[in-house]
This record gives structure tokens, sequence and C-alpha cells, in this order.
């Protein structure tokens, strides 16, 4: 209260005037804990880079990039990430198509339609749904819901889905993804000012004209947010895929399928026994830039698109 | 003290006296006595480890002090961890490497190859597939690098009609008998197919539900699988240029099942058999290694295979080691 009454003080200068070392020391200790985050990502990626850089130098980079055929363990070796690539895009796709509509939805009616006391039970049992262990969900994936779907297949929709496939994936890391879009989207629905929607039943909108027309575009920030988040953690789900995916690099969106994402591959690689300092080996570097660069770009686009349609409030 | 506080300090000394008495040394079996103690570390193919696990637990009863504990990284992780001094025996589902007896030797680690099972690699199909024998030449039509076969009708010369739409099986590229089957029937190992292959990894239970939940289903794995499935799958004689051969005991042993007849090591290091606890789980090992490939589905050894084995070891274990 003091410093702002006064508008040429900072609170620096209320420090008497003789050094505090104890006071510096802290101040160094927690500036170094928040660089330790910094210099962390930045040491991930320095290392990331040496291997890659050896890798680029015995396959070009174009073969890596627009290659189709990933088969770095088989002889003869082919190194085109595109299957593996499209593998973790195709369980992304699906999974979205199935998360965010649901989680939307919940957010919407826990913010606009649930009453007070039913949405502070449901929003901590929602959150409960993203603490599930990934192993667990990956072996429910596989164990019970593959042989359920192949026994529900419906004929029209053509071939059932195979022992791995990328549907059985999706949908369990839907699952996982369900508590982030409607947990972070429903905060920032709660958040638009009252005054918005209480304008807008004045002039005698339907409450799903409300949710829809008024709140929805008001969030958007926030909604576009969680679905970018929501992104990233599927593409980085290794578990999941790993154990209900599959481990065959197959350049299709079908989701019947099976196919290796890039975080299955990795693990798979770099807990088999490939020798250090191998082409092969190398290829698990190569292939985590690519996810890094995937994730970056992504949480890039997400930080433009909040700024972009961020409404700010007095 | 008063005497009764005395009489309680006695009765609990006493309580105490009796109870470390009674758990003393209680089992005393014929081998060795029980009084080796130690643990032994073992790694390696996750073909061989259901022979070495039991082998391990057995090993256990008779001499409670020993900690036999097994991994199962695959045969080429097993030797990564062998050759770095990490572990004292690897399991093996084929023989060494050159590049891995190399590394073996840069740290100066001694070792024998030691034959402790025959193995039939068997290759499995659905129950209601009507074939019944491959030559080998078929098996790289399905399997091969250039394979490009999608239905059982592609493959020429079949012994009987099927036309359903292929469904392949296979390890991944880690395991020991990936390394093998590749070798026996495309010539190089590592050699396979990339496309439209089921790649299940380690997990053979996967192989067992997919070919049998699959009519053109087919897939490949050690014989104790086939044995533990045999009411869910069937077998395919292969023809190595000599007729049709089934996976069974006697062929194996005979020599006839080929080319995917083989054997399944372990590798224990000279260094390991100087600790009296390694040498005698692995001389109990040969001993009893007959009575329980039997019962863990694997094919025993013949008489000469399992004397040229004893011999190894004793040799190992007086000449080598520094």
């Amino acid at each position: 209260m003091l410093a702002s009454s006064r508008p040429g003080i900072s609170p620096s200068r209320l420090e008497a005037p003789s050094r505090r070392l104890g006071e510096k020391a802290i101040q160094g200790l927690l500036g170094a804990c928040a660089a330790i985050s910094v210099v962390t990502t930045t040491a991930i990626v320095i290392s990331l880079l040496g291997p890659s850089l050896s890798f680029f130098g015995e396959v070009s980079i174009a073969d890596f990039l627009f290659g189709t055929e990933w088969s770095p363990a088989l002889r003869p070796q082919s190194f085109g990430v595109l299957p593996i690539v499209v593998g973790t895009l195709s369980v992304t796709f699906w999974g979205l198509l199935f998360a965010v509509p649901i989680g939307l939805l919940s957010a919407i009616y826990l913010s606009e339609y649930a009453r007070p006391r039913v949405r502070r039970t449901l929003k901590p049992l929602l959150e409960v749904l993203a603490g599930i262990p990934t192993v667990a969900i990956g072996f429910f994936a596989f164990s019970f819901v593959t042989p359920a779907l192949q026994e529900v297949w419906p004929g029209f929709l053509g071939d059932e889905p195979n022992i791995f496939n990328a549907l059985a994936a999706a949908l369990a890391i839907g699952l996982l993804i369900v508590p982030i879009i409607a947990s972070i989207s429903e905060d920032a629905m709660s958040s638009v000012p009252s005054g918005l929607r209480e304008g807008a039943y004045a002039m005698g909108a339907t409450r799903m004209k409300v949710a829809l027309r008024v709140v929805f575009p008001a969030a958007l920030s926030g909604i576009v947010a969680s679905i970018v988040l929501g992104v990233s953690r599927a593409v980085g789900e290794t578990m999941v895929v790993l154990m209900a995916a599959g481990a065959t690099p197959n350049l299709t969106f079908n989701p019947v399928e099976s196919i290796e994402a890039m975080t299955a591959y990795i693990a798979i690689t770099g807990t088999g026994d490939i020798a250090t300092g191998t082409l092969e080996y190398n290829t698990i570097f190569a292939v985590g830039l690519v996810l890094f660069v995937m994730t970056l770009g992504m949480n890039m686009l997400s930080i433009r698109l909040v700024r972009k349609y961020r409404e700010v409030y007095e | 003290m008063t005497s009764s506080r005395k009489l309680v300090v006695l009765a609990a000394v006493a309580v105490l006296a009796v109870g470390v008495a009674a758990c003393g040394d209680s089992d005393d079996e014929t081998n060795g006595g029980g009084d080796l103690s130690g643990s032994i570390r073992i790694d390696g193919s996750s073909t061989v480890a259901p022979l070495s696990e039991p082998m391990g637990e057995l090993f256990n009863e008779e001499n409670p002090g020993v900690n036999v504990t097994v991994g199962t990284s695959g045969t080429g992780g097993g030797f990564e961890k062998f050759c770095n001094g990490e572990t004292d025996i690897s399991d093996a589902s084929r023989a060494i490497e050159p590049d891995e007896e190399e590394a073996c030797q840069a740290n100066g680690i001694e070792f024998e190859e030691i034959v402790v099972a025959n193995d039939a690699l068997s290759v499995v199909v659905n129950p209601d597939n009507p074939v019944s024998c491959l030559t080998v030449e078929q098996l790289g039509e399905i399997y091969g690098p250039k394979a490009t076969a999608t239905s059982w009708s592609d493959i020429k010369g079949l012994d009987a009609e099927f036309s359903e739409d292929l469904e392949i099986f296979s390890p991944g590229a880690d395991s020991g008998t990936f390394d093998y089957f590749t070798d026996a029937i495309n010539g190089e190992e590592g050699a396979q197919r990339s496309k439209n292959v089921n790649v299940v990894g380690e997990n053979d239970n996967a192989t067992v539900t997919g070919v049998s939940g699959s009519p053109g289903g087919i897939g490949y794995f050690g014989y104790s699988f086939y044995n533990e499935n045999r009411d869910k799958l069937k077998a395919l004689e292969v023809d190595g240029g000599d007729g049709c051969v089934e996976p069974a005991p006697e062929t194996t042993q005979a020599g006839e099942y080929a080319p995917l007849g083989r054997q399944l090591y372990i590798y224990p290091s000279a260094q390991a058999l100087e600790k009296p606890e390694v040498l005698g789980f692995v001389n109990f090992y040969l001993e009893n290694v007959n009575d329980v490939t039997e019962q863990a589905g694997f094919i025993a050894l013949t008489e000469e295979q399992l004397e040229e084995s004893q011999s190894k070891v004793d040799a190992l274990a007086t000449g080598g080691g520094e």
C-alpha cells in the first residue's frame, strides 16, 4: 500500500542502506532454482543435437523427413520417419475426436448448467481420471478395449481391429485428455464475468444460446489453450501407445491397423539391445528431436493463439 | 531388580534363545549342505528364462543363502550386460556373435558356451488352417524382406487350398528368436519384411492371441509356447529340403527338424565360476536340466550333449579365470 501511494519509490529502495548478505543469498538461491528449468531444457536440447547430427551425417535429411519406410532394425535398413510420425498423429487425431467434444460439453455443463454443489463434487472426480497410471490404462486398452472392439465391430466399417490397433490406444489417450480439456475450459468459462451472461439472459437468450454464443467465444483463448495442452499430452504419451497400438511402422490413418508411434519407438529401441554409437542407436535421438520440435511448435502456436483471442476484463 | 522383574527378563532371554535355535539351519539337504551364500545375476533371452527361473528357485530351496535373479533383456541385451561384467551368467537363444565376443574380450571376460536345452522354433497357424507343411522358400515368401504376399492364395505350391488373408506376426528385432528365424529362413539376421507384419515385441502371448483369433494368422516362437497352447494353435511341419518334419522332441534331438531346430545356451563367465555359489548353481543346472526341460515345455538334451556341456563347465572352472 505504501509503495503504490508514492509511485516513484520501488520496494527495493525501502531496504536498509547496509547490504544484507542474507537477502542477496536468498535472492541468488531462488534465481538459481528458477534457472534450473531453463538450464535443463537447454541441456536436453544439446544432448539431442549431438547424436542427431552424427545421424544426419549418414542419412540425408530429405530421406529422413520424406521417406515412407521406417525399418532401422531390419535389413535392409530404411530411415524414412513418416510412418511413425503419422502413427503419432493418427492416434492423436482419433483421440482428440473422442476427447474434445466430451471435454468441451462437460465443461459447458459444469460451468453453465450444474448447480454449485454438483460442480464441487464432479470437477475433482473428473481430475482423478487424469491421475490413473498410464501403464494401467494402456494394459486396459490392450486387454479389454481391443477385444471389445473386435466383438462389436459393425461390418460396414470394414475390417475389424487388429490385436494392436490405433483406435484402442486413441480411446485410452482420449480418456486421459478429457480431464485436461474439461478442467481448463471450465476454468476459462467460469472466469467470464457474469455481467456478460446476465446481459444475454436479460435480452431473452436461452441457456444454450448463452453458453454457445456468449460464454464460449469469450473463453475461447482458454479453450484453445486446453486443446493444445491436450494435443501435447497425446503426442508425448508413451505407455498407452506402447501397449495398445503396436510396434509396426505403418503409414496410415486407418484406426484399425497396427501402427507405431514415435514415443513407442524410442521406448522400445532405447530399452532394447542396440549397441550405443551405432547408426540405429542414433535414430533414437533423431526421432526425439522430431518429437521435441513438434511439441515446441505446438506450444509456441498455443501461446500465439491465446494471446490473439484473449479477452481482457477489468 | 525385584525378583518378579528378574523372572521376566530371564523368561524373555529363554524365549529368544529358543527362537534363535529353532530358526537356525534346519533344512540340510544333500547337495552342498545349504551353506552357500551370495547372489547370482542372470540375464538374457526370454526364451531361456522359463528354464533358468525354476532352476534358480529350486537351487534356492536347497541353498537358502543364495539369491538367484533372472532378467529378460533379450539375448542381445543380456550379452551387453554380460560383457560389461554386470551379470554372472547370460541366457541366450542364439550363439554369441563376433562383435559381442570382441566386447567380452576387451573387458577381460572369459566364458564358455554351455548348451542346456534343444528348442524347435515352431511356426504356428490357426487350427482351422488346412495347410500342414511349408518349405523354407514358402516361409521366405511370407516373411522375406521382399515379400509382398497378402493372402495365403499368393503362396504357390501349398498342400491344401486356402485363401484367407495373411495375418503375419513376428517378435521384435531385439529377440534372439527373431535373429535365429530370419537368419535361417531369409539368410540374413534381421532381414524380414517390414510392411504388413504385426510386431509383438517380447510379448509372445500376443502372437498366441493374434494367431488363434485370425483364420489366416501365422507366427513363430519357441517350442514351449506352442506346447502350452496346443489347444489354440497348430504347428506347421517345415521342409528344409529333406521332407516335411514336425517340431517335436524326437525330431529336434535327432537333428531332423531343420533349419529351425536350435539350441539354447547359458554363458557363465570364468570369473563368476570362481564363486562357489555360481559353480554350484551351474553344476546343479546341468544335473537337473533334463528333468526341468520336460516340465518347462522344452526339449531335453541328448546324453552326448549333456556330457559335453558338463565337461565344458569343468574345463572353464578349473582352467579359466585369473
